[in-house]
């Protein structure tokens, strides 16, 4: 899995109890912003002559926030947001790879992790990817909400559960803010 | 339970990336579906937060996390880059425990 966001809360829905269901479904909802990275992407990366399946497939893989945000700052379809993409791509792949394997490896020699703080360390990265998106107002009243009917949620749902039920917050505010802009 | 969630994952979030390259643009291109998914990120990560600050399995608890987290929000005021920010969390929840000020 190569998005970041959705792998952290993968892991954290897990480790803290919740299912298979609850802790996929959560990390594909965060993940659905890449779908229209790539379509944004299209323009951009746009080559002379078709490019080949084997093409697509790599570009799909490299698709993440970091990626799309170099490319797009480039003339579409120009050889520059082609290689800004790929570098970038390329180069938070192989390093954020080698860094989950570090992880992997130095969390198996660990006896508590809570000695460490790293128990501290998992919502400190979370409120980390968190922090650039809460552009305006409406968008802080959106965390703020979510957090708040999660929390309010804990001793009632399945562990997992809680986290989930942000989406709906999501689906309500949409539907608030397109009858305020219609 | 690990591997078949990360799996499944994995598989379900590549294949998202390859929808917006692969469908007809006119369907990603609902207004609706546009504004859903870039809220998304933003309820469930705060989601994420509260949950991972306030809550042990079933129960709430306020322990040496939510020290960390308010160490984590002044390091992102002072524009703190992301590893510093997990290490400033991590430090002040570790500090606060070896010292046996909090839980």
């Amino acid at each position: 899995m190569f998005t970041g966001a959705s792998q952290f809360a993968l892991v954290g829905v897990l480790g803290a109890g919740g299912g298979v269901l609850a802790a996929v479904l959560t990390a594909l909802l965060l993940g659905a912003r890449n779908s229209l990275y790539a379509l944004s992407l299209r323009p951009y990366l746009r080559t002379p002559s078709a490019p080949s399946p084997w093409r697509i497939l790599g570009r799909a893989q490299l698709t993440i926030d970091e990626s799309t945000a170099m490319a797009i700052r480039y003339p579409e379809g120009s050889r520059q947001a082609r290689h800004a993409f790929l570098a970038t791509g390329l180069a938070i792949f192989v390093l954020w790879n080698i860094g989950t394997l570090i992880g992997a490896l130095g969390a198996a020699a660990l006896d508590d992790p809570r000695t460490l703080g790293l128990d501290a360390a998992v919502p400190a990265g979370f409120i980390a990817l968190l922090w650039p998106r809460l552009r305006d107002r409406n968008l802080i009243a959106l965390a703020l909400v979510s957090a708040a009917v999660a929390l309010a949620l804990v001793p009632v749902l399945q562990p997992g559960l809680p986290v989930l039920s942000a989406a709906l917050v999501a689906v309500v505010a949409e539907r608030i803010t397109a009858r305020r802009s219609p | 339970m690990i591997w078949p969630a990360v799996i499944i994952g994995s598989i379900g979030a590549y294949l998202l990336k390859l929808a917006g390259y692969v469908i007809p643009e006119r369907v990603l291109e609902n207004e609706r579906l546009r504004r859903l998914t870039a809220l998304l990120p933003v309820a469930l990560l705060a989601a994420l937060v509260a949950v991972q600050t306030f809550s042990v399995g079933s129960a709430l608890q306020i322990d040496a996390r939510i020290a960390g987290l308010a160490a984590a929000i002044v390091a992102l005021i002072l524009r703190a880059p992301f590893l510093v920010v997990v290490l400033v969390a991590a430090i002040t929840a570790a500090v606060l425990r070896a010292t046996g000020l909090s839980a």
